[in-house]
Parts: C-alpha cells; structure tokens; sequence
C-alpha cells in the first residue's frame, strides 16, 4: 500500500460513513413524503393559533433561558477567573458536571429543589410564604439555567484563558483599577465569548425537550420538539410533525449559522480553564463580592446534585436493585448505550480520518474538489444538530413498519439515533487531536512511508487514544441518558433506565424516581470519571 | 552610586528547571542578557517584575527590598516581546496608562502624553488603535510609556525579537536617544536572542545557561569568546545559524 491509496481508502470509508449518516438523517423526510404520504402544510401552521403559541413559546423561553443563562455567567466566570482558592479546579470540574448529567435526572433534581415541595418552597412555607410553582415558564427557565450557566461560564473562561499573558502582567505592573482592568482586559474578552454563547444556548434550550416534556405545564408551555413528539405519539399525524420538524430545521439552521458566524462551536466548552495567572489588584471588597458569587454560583450548581443523593439514599436502593424491571432496563441501557457509541465511533473515526486524507494532499496529488469534500464531511457531522432526534427515529419507525415488524426493529433505530446524536460531539473531540498529530508528525510519517494500519497503529492511535476514550465515554452518557428517541419507541419490551424513571415519575413514585435517578446519574458520572482518569494515555490523566 | 537591581541568592524551582541567580546592575548601566532558550532568561525578570516569586534569597530594586512586593508596586517597568498594548484603546490612552491607571488625566498629563508620542517619533499617532500600526511603531508607543512612568529599572523581554535587523537598530537607537535625554538614565537589563544587539549598547553582558549566570562582563569581552567554553560554543551556534 501506498501513502497515496492509504489516502483513497480512508478517503472512501470517511465519504461512504458520511453518507450512510446524511441518509439516514435526511431519508427521513424523503419517507415522510413518499411512505406516509405526509406533506408539510405551512398555511396550517400559519393559521392554527396553538401552533404558533408553540412557535413563539419555543421563541420566548428559548431567548430568556440564553440571557438569564449569560446574565449569571459573567459575575460568575469572572468571579472564578479571579480567585485564587484551594479547590478551584475542583470547581471547574462540577461545571461539567450538568453536562454529563442526564437530563431526566437533571429535571427531577430541579423538582426536588425548586418544585412545590422542594426546598425552597419548605423554606419559603416555614417563613409564611406560598410555595413556588414550578411547572411552566419558570421551571423551564430555572432547569435550563441550570444546565447551561455553567456551559456559558465556562466558555467565558476560556476567552479570558484567551487572554495573553502579558496583558495580565501589564495590567499588574501599571497597577491598574478593577474597573480598568474589566473595560481593557476582561470585558473585551468576554465580549468576543458572549455572542457565541448567547446564540449556542439559544439552540440548545430551542431544541429542549426532556426538560418541557416534564416541566412544561400544558399547551401553553410546549416546544417544537414536544409538540412533534405529542403529533407523532398521541395524533399520530405525520404531516403536522413533519411541518413543525422543517420549522424546528429553518429555525435552528438559522441559530446555527449565526452561531458559527459568531466564532462559536457547539460542542465546545469540554475543556477546565482557568490557566491564566493574574497580577491585577485584589481589592478586599472585590474578594468579599467575588466570594458572594462564588457562593451562590456554585450552590445553585451543586444544591441538585445534592438533592439527587440525598433524595436517592433515602429510597429504597436495596429492593430497586433487586427489582427485574430494574435489571431488564439496566440491561437494556447498557447495551443500547455500548452499542450506539461504538457506531458512533465508527462513524466519527472514518470521518474524521478521511478529513484528515483531504488535508494532507495538496498540489498535484489532491483529490479534485477538495475542499468541497471536507465541507460536505464537516456538515454532515452538523447535521444532527438541526435534525429533531424524534423525527429521524419516527420517520425510520414508519419505513420500517413497511416491511417488518417495527417493535421488533425499534431497538436498531433507537441505536442508530443515539449514535447519530453523538457524532458532531465525538467528531469534535477526537478531530482536533487528529489534526494536531498530524501538523506535527503528518510529513514525518508520510516521509516514512508508514501507511495502512501501521500508521494507524504507531501514528494516528497513541494520539487518538485519549480523546477516542473521551468521546467513547460521552456517547455512552448521550445515549445512557437520552429520552428522545426512547420516549418515541419506548413499550413494554423496551424500556431503558430513563424510561423507567419518566414511567415512575408519571405514576406519581416519587421515592423509586429518586432511587433510580442516583443509580442513573452514578452510572453516567461514572463513566465520564473513567473516560478521564482510567482509560486516557498513561501521564495524560490530569 | 547605588545598585538599581541586586540579586542575592535566589532560587527559584519550576517544573524540573532549578534555578539560582547572583547578579548586580548598577544605576545607569545597561546589561544584556543572553543565553540558549530555556536558560531562564525570562524567567529572572519575571523575578525581578514580581510575576514569580523566590523560592529563597532576596531581590532589591533602587535599593529596596521586593519581598512581598506586587508588580505594581515594583520602580521598574517592562516591555514584552509583543501584546505590550490594550488593543482595544487607542495609542494615546494605551500611553496614558502608563502615569494614570484610571485614565482620567490632568491636563498636564496630557501634554506629558503627547510629548512622550513626540520623542518616539509618533506625534499625531494619538487617535490610533494599535491594530493599525506596524510591530515597530506599537513597540515605540510602549517605549513612550515606559520613558513616560520614569522609574530607576527598565526590564526589556526581547522587545525587538519579532523586528528586521534594519528595525531593530532603529529601534535601538531610539532606546539610547531616550535614555539620554534623562539627567538620571534609567538601567536597563535587556535579554535578547542577538548579541549583536548588546555590541555598542550593553555595558556588560551576563551569560545564562541552565538556570544559573555563567559569566558576566563587559560586553566585549563576553562576546569574543574567551570567557567561558559555554559562551564560545552558544556564539558559535549562532553564529553557525547565521551563515546558514
């Protein structure tokens, strides 16, 4: 073999991966149209006033949640940029933690906290007060707060980490104010991270849809997305699903293309932060305010992973364990989750190794198109970020349906969901290593003459190992923790771990909610845990 | 005279680098500094500026000791290789800044600006952003400041590494031209990756390698050679570079 038909080949398998993942995303409509015979009816749209209460509601909490999210992260970003403490790190990590944190979970820690007979609303009894009602608007706010303050706050972290060093030094050396120092140093930084991450949010709570599934409070506060899963799931009309899905599409496109415009990346935010050394005055009023800050920040982030613990120890843990239903869904979880990353993976890996092939050949031996190539591959894995979950698993739950039995299939396309869901993330992880391994050692390599699965095995694996682990681990916890695709396809023979909880929220048993929501969370967190510390490169751990 | 930098035994660990300096600049006097990269060049005036801190021994600037001294504290001041400007402000408050951390000037102050962009050569330059003008031009407004806050101790990071050699004798020149019209000519230690530099400039020449000062002295005499085999065999690869 040849470095030129290592080339074509990892060319090929990236070209044939992409292509499997856009048909299976955009065959969707294509079945829409021709096997359900549903077409998309926007003057319905227009004219029926539910649809457009859900249009704009989508709008409206979807533009709250990224001002509120932003609003609180620029305090808190700079508080924590700011102060020097023992734990600091330890803080950043649990700013990833919500992420990694399934959802449902994530919405039954904001009940236990924020709900009508949460914490709050006890303390607020205890002082006279009325309890808080947190269905509707304001628990969509507060969940979704929850889940991407940190993500914001973490994205304005790494604009100030942006920062040169020798800004910092100046600005201790010509003993500049605070105030100063934020128009100069920090605001500019923050300014160049805020739109990104104003729009990234946007996207993120416009296509929310565990959080309104349990928080929502009736027609009045439902998405697009929960409103394509009720026209699918309960109407079982396809022609209303697939005109909310183009909306949902046209609406997110547009997000999206703003987002990138604005320098912003949709799966960012992985990384800890806060390197940067600061030489600024500390005054003693700004440490007592950073201090309130910080305080408050992460009290508002860790009270419902608290919550979960507290409320998950004291189930019954022994008789959940022991319980079948338990073990069939664990089971089930599991396997739906190991087998969806690895396709992932496999999907990820050929493309991102064919992007690779493409930026490796320049001059006489590229591939005609080349960069068209690389366009279409980089889009492809964007994809799924435009294209609702629950419409690609309904709409490949119809074609099915066609020609065997569907419940039978409904597992595969559950996997195939989940997988497709993980792509732009694994894609994001693992690409930028890839790349970076091949600006140093690429030529090197090449000049060698290492090709096929030698330079797989002794080039592009020490370095892909890491990050393939990481990515591993986030699919696994996309999927561990996905109630999108499930909800859809979710019976009696198939029922995973979230299922199973959404199922004992809705029969009102709250105490087994709470036990399965820690064993969840604990498996989710666990993973991610051992991504990190277990199965990355040996002195990489940290 | 009194010594405007004296550095007594001190230590300093990072990573697996150990590092220990004994050096002295006398008021006035300008000293270079050079040596392989990773010798700890920048390093010991990170030291000196207050951005890392002695594991022991004692640091004093203008005969003051700078222990538990913060950077802006310090009678020194320090140009960078490059981000030596905010971008974000124009060129006159970017010197500004440099007498009047809040910004908000006297009018005499004001006339002290505009002065100082006069003597760089940048008169009218004021209204700029720093994205506008040319390496050479943004490292002759953070020269401006640095002559403007007068303070005993000049720290130069290879300020004109990034520059052609035409620019940077330029540059140089201006250095000297500012210091003369000083009656009290601040001391300046500049590290450099060009000893050519040092030739005309440095009155002395400290040698580093390995985290430590090799050889010290007039800057003649360290660049012939003789001193040190280290410093013969540093010279020589540079001087081998060169004539690649």
């Amino acid at each position: 073999m040849t470095a030129a038909s290592d080339r074509a080949w990892r060319l090929g398998l990236g070209l044939a991966a992409a292509g499997a993942l856009a048909a299976f995303l955009g065959g969707v409509f294509v079945i829409f149209l021709v096997v359900a015979g549903a077409a998309p009816d926007f003057r319905a749209l227009a004219s029926d006033r539910y649809l457009r209460g859900v249009v704009l509601f989508t709008l409206e909490q979807a533009v709250l949640s990224a001002l509120l999210s932003v609003m609180g992260a620029v305090p808190l970003a700079l508080a924590l940029h700011r102060a020097r403490f023992p734990g600091k790190r330890a803080v950043l990590r649990l700013f990833l933690l919500p992420q990694a944190l399934p959802v449902l979970v994530g919405a039954l820690a904001i009940l236990t906290i924020w709900g009508r007979s949460g914490l709050v609303s006890d303390v607020l009894a205890a002082i006279g007060l009325a309890r808080l009602d947190i269905y509707g608007l304001s628990g969509i706010l507060v969940a979704h707060v929850f889940f991407n303050l940190p993500l914001a706050a973490r994205l304005m972290i790494a604009g100030l980490d942006r920062v040169p060093a020798e800004s910092w030094k100046l600005a201790g050396q010509l003993s500049l104010s605070p105030l100063v120092t934020f128009r100069l140093v920090e605001w500019p930084a923050l300014r160049s991270a805020l739109p990104a991450a104003a729009s990234l949010i946007f996207m993120l709570c416009a296509t929310s849809f565990t959080l309104v599934l349990v928080l929502g409070g009736g027609p009045g506060a439902t998405t697009l997305e929960v409103a394509i899963y009720q026209s699918l799931r309960y109407d079982f009309d396809p022609g209303r699903a697939i005109t909310l899905s183009l909306t949902q599409i046209g609406l997110t496109a547009i997000v999206l293309w703003f987002t990138t415009r604005l320098g912003g990346d949709v799966t960012a935010g992985f990384g800890l932060g806060g390197r940067a050394r600061r030489y600024d005055r500390q005054s003693r009023g700004r440490v007592a305010l950073d201090t309130l800050v910080l305080a408050v920040g992460i009290s508002f982030i860790l009270a419902p992973f608290v919550a979960v613990v507290v409320r998950g120890l004291e189930a019954d843990l022994a008789r959940l364990l022991a319980d079948p239903a338990v073990h069939r869904a664990a089971g089930t979880s599991v396997v739906i989750a190991v087998a969806s990353a690895l396709l992932s993976m496999l999907v990820s890996l050929a493309i991102v190794l064919a992007m690779e092939a493409l930026r490796a050949t320049r001059g006489k031996g590229a591939p005609r198109g080349r960069d068209a190539m690389r366009k279409v591959l980089e889009t492809t894995t964007s994809l799924v970020l435009v294209v609702p979950p629950i419409v690609v698993g309904a709409g490949w739950f119809l074609a099915l349906r066609q020609v065997t039995d569907v419940f039978a299939a409904a597992p595969y396309v559950v996997v195939a969901t989940n997988a497709a869901m993980a792509v732009p993330f694994v894609v994001r992880i693992v690409g930028p290593a890839l790349a970076a391994a091949n600006r140093a050692t690429g030529r090197l390599a090449d000049s060698l003459g290492l090709v096929g699965l030698s330079r797989l095995r002794f080039v592009d694996w020490p370095v892909l190992r890491g990050p393939v682990a990481l990515g591993f681990a986030f699919a696994l916890a996309i999927s561990l923790g996905d109630l999108g695709a499930i909800a859809l396809f979710g019976s009696q023979d198939l029922v995973t771990l979230p299922y199973l909880l959404l199922q004992r929220m809705g029969s009102y048993r709250t105490a087994d909610a709470a036990g399965l929501a820690l064993i969840l969370g604990i498996l989710c967190l666990s993973l991610m845990a051992l991504a990190e510390r277990g199965l990355a490169p040996k002195g990489n751990a940290a | 005279m009194s010594r405007a930098l004296v550095l007594d035994a001190v230590r300093f660990s990072h990573d697996s680098s150990d590092m220990h300096f004994d050096l002295s600049v006398e008021a006035g006097e300008w000293l270079a500094v050079i040596g392989p990269s990773g010798a700890g060049k920048s390093t010991l005036l990170d030291l000196v500026a207050g951005f890392a801190t002695p594991d022991s021994g004692s640091i004093s600037v203008a005969g003051r000791p700078m222990a538990g001294v913060a950077p802006a504290e310090r009678p020194l001041s320090i140009v960078f290789q490059d981000n030596n400007l905010f971008p974000h402000i124009d060129v006159f408050r970017n010197v500004a800044l440099g007498i009047a951390p809040d910004l908000r000037l006297t009018p005499t102050q004001r006339d002290q600006v505009e002065a100082a962009l006069d003597t760089v050569g940048l008169a009218g330059f004021g209204k700029r952003l720093p994205t506008e003008m040319s390496g050479g031009e943004r490292q002759r407004v953070a020269l401006a400041r640095v002559f403007l806050r007068d303070r005993p101790l000049v720290l130069l990071d290879e300020p004109f590494a990034a520059l052609g050699p035409a620019l940077r004798r330029e540059m140089l020149a201006t250095l000297v031209e500012l210091r003369s019209n000083r009656a009290q000519p601040p001391a300046v230690v500049m590290v450099t990756h060009h000893p050519e530099d040092a030739v005309g400039h440095a009155d002395r020449t400290a040698f580093l390698d390995g985290g430590e000062i090799v050889a010290t002295g007039p800057t003649r005499s360290i660049l012939s050679g003789t001193t040190d085999p280290r410093v013969a065999r540093y010279l020589g690869t540079i001087t081998t570079r060169a004539s690649e």
